[in-house]
């Protein structure tokens, strides 16, 4: 029947992969995520972790930055106030590690609504600079606060219980960040296969025409603040209980630009770049650590000569890529793609 | 009365300007500015360059607000609503130039007209099931359906805009426009900077929008040919002020008219340049 095949090409074209090769490579990619815990030392578990932590940040802030054009760089401190909600509750009502984490992505969602107010008046630098002043605040409020906060020397975190087992190995942790941020990163690359995720798209491109169309643009602006900073705050729940302790310090700008230069590097405006641009910024410096130990034996007085060399790498690298591939690494993956096709499934 | 399934209004929407005041500083870009456009019909704006077209259309999708008078939609006053209110009520425009997002597939470009008709919220939108799933799909199939086919875009539906012809791009405006489910459209120069071909295929498009969709279409047009083959009513501006309107052939006969766009209040002189142009 004409009618049925028709309504099966729709759906089947508005699905999230709409190849054969996507599917198998992303099965492949899913099955190495579940084989991975097995296979590597507890080092590389770590930053496996970790980098998992950063690519749930960055993915929040590649909705507001990337795909709705807000510039923020005060994502850190919704990180910090994720963090602080998971141990506020740990330590204070103990309720369930998954309440605690939805809990952490709302505390921080609410606040990023009142940080998104100036939005719909200020743009780039000047909103970055409102956001900058947002996160001084909540950093005085984190070191002042002492009642709740812990003040300078911050919270204890028990550690995450789950069926009344206590998770303090990577390993173990492993099996709750992961999936955490799976589950993160597919909502994101749903949400931009909806209404929303198009209005946020149009309001980054062009606000005006965005109105035009039905896109309210104060409250399509809030939204994408508050899921961005649910995703920081969720993020920062998830660094909590891997690190088991938060102080005013745990988060600073630093962590701000650096998920901005993830995303930057990753590809802006792609949920790829996001996941790829956090990768490498958590790795690449690992990595060239590992290169420089590798080369020290080659070279005398190897320790003092090449640490400053590896920042120097790292910051070139980062440069290169803003100069050579301004669309950031989802790019190359896409002209890698398109370059085998459908290899190698057909050829 | 039309509706959808939606529930929501279908019929072709009236139009009403009412002694509509804007000023910029000192300069008083209209004044006094009343027409209808009324249901079902295409009514032209017309007018010299500089004569507030553009004014008059940003007072009634809302960019602008009047320091006086009235914008009606089928009598209901929407002069202090702000545009997104105004898109969902049925008011969908186009722009004199193109406002249309670069970045995106001509496919997503007009998805984003059915926004303000879809209901899928935050939650479902993350999951992707129920709801988002079935609208999307709903409006895909709409879309491809009824929009692309109509305005013969297959060939472009998954391209970029940016990399599409000028007179391709009006056409996914106006495909973005439709997928709004508008009750009126405003075209603000819809074949600005044509060619002859493409400027015969968009007259065509409007006229089937009138004829085939039943929705009500004001436009400003520079093409003087285009306006008198296809509108049953034309408003003329001239600096500010409405000089005069009627059927097409009693706008071309009025000296005023002529005056206006030639200096000369000889009305002949204008048919004879309307002649000219048509034949170029
Ligand atoms: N945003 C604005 N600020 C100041 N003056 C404006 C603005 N928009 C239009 N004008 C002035 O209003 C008059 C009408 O302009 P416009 O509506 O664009 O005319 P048209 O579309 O008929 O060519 C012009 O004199 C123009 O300079
Ligand atoms: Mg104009």
């Amino acid at each position: 029947m004409i009618i049925g095949t028709a309504k099966e090409t729709y759906r089947a074209d508005e699905s999230l992969l709409t190849t054969q090769p996507q599917r198998v490579w992303l099965a492949i990619f899913a099955a190495s995520l579940v084989a991975l815990p097995f296979v590597v030392n507890d080092y590389w578990l770590y930053l496996t972790c970790l980098v998992a932590i950063n690519v749930a940040a960055a993915t929040g802030l590649n909705i507001l930055t990337g795909f709705t054009g807000l510039v923020s760089l005060g994502h850190a401190a919704f990180m910090a106030v994720g963090a602080y909600t998971v141990a506020w509750l740990e330590t204070n009502l103990g309720t369930p590690f998954w309440v605690n984490l939805i809990a952490a992505g709302l505390v921080a969602a609410a606040l990023g609504i009142l940080v998104g107010l100036p939005s719909l008046k200020v743009k780039g630098l000047y909103l970055a600079i409102a956001t900058i002043a947002a996160s001084f605040i909540l950093h005085f409020c984190f070191v002042h606060f002492d009642g709740i906060t812990g003040g300078a020397t911050g919270i204890n975190i028990p550690p995450l219980t789950i069926f009344g087992a206590e998770l303090t190995t990577y390993f173990s942790l492993y099996w709750v960040i992961m999936p955490v941020t799976v589950l993160m990163v597919l909502g994101a690359a749903n949400l931009f296969r909806t209404r929303i995720g198009r209005a946020f798209i149009a309001i980054r491109d062009r606000d005006i025409s965005a109105e035009v169309l039905g896109i309210p643009l104060l409250r399509y602006k809030l939204m994408s603040f508050s899921i961005a900073s649910f995703y920081a705050g969720m993020a920062g729940g998830l660094w909590a209980y891997f690190f088991r302790v938060v102080t005013p310090e745990s988060f600073p700008l630093l962590t701000s630009i650096f998920l901005l230069a993830a995303i930057i590097v990753g590809g802006m405006g792609t949920i790829l770049g996001g996941i790829l641009g956090a990768v490498f910024m958590t790795l690449a410096p690992e990595l060239l650590r590992y290169g420089v130990e590798w080369i020290s034996p080659l070279v005398p007085n190897a320790g003092a000569l090449l640490s400053p060399v590896r920042t120097v790498v790292f910051g070139a690298l980062i440069v290169g890529f803003l100069i050579f591939e301004p669309q950031g690494l989802a790019e190359i993956i896409q002209r890698i793609r398109r370059f085998f096709r459908l290899w190698p499934f057909r050829t | 009365m039309a509706n959808d399934m939606n529930g929501a209004d279908l019929t072709p929407a009236e139009l009403t300007v009412e002694d509509v005041t804007l000023s910029f500083g000192g300069i008083k870009a209209l004044q006094s500015v009343s027409f209808t456009a009324k249901a079902g019909q295409i009514t032209a704006l017309i007018g010299p360059n500089g004569a507030g077209k553009t004014s008059v259309f940003n007072c009634i999708s809302g960019f602008y607000r009047p320091s006086s008078g009235r914008v009606l939609l089928d009598g209901q006053d929407v002069t202090g609503l702000r545009p997104p209110k105004r898109a969902v009520l049925g008011m969908a425009r186009s722009f004199q130039n193109i406002a249309l997002f670069r970045g995106m597939t001509v496919l997503d470009n007009i998805k984003l007209g059915r926004h303000g008709h879809m209901k899928t919220n935050l939650l479902q939108a993350f999951v992707y099931a129920g709801r988002a799933a079935r609208e999307e799909e709903e409006l895909r199939r709409e879309v491809e359906e009824r929009i692309i086919d109509f305005l013969e875009i297959d060939h472009i539906r998954n391209m970029p805009v940016s990399v599409l012809s000028y007179g391709l791009q009006k056409r996914v405006e106006l495909a973005r426009a439709l997928a709004m489910r508008p009750r009126i459209l405003l075209l603000d120069e819809p074949v600005a900077g044509m060619n002859r071909e493409e400027t015969e295929d968009m007259a065509r498009f409007i006229l089937d929008v009138k004829e085939e969709w039943g929705i009500s279409i004001l436009m400003v047009e520079h093409d003087m040919g285009l306006v008198m083959d296809i509108s049953d009513h034309v408003s003329v501006l001239n600096f500010g002020k409405v000089i005069a309107q009627g059927l097409p052939a009693e706008v071309q006969a009025d000296p005023h008219v002529a005056e206006a766009y030639l200096g000369s209040g000889d009305p002949a002189a204008l048919m004879k340049r309307l002649a000219a142009e048509r034949a170029a």
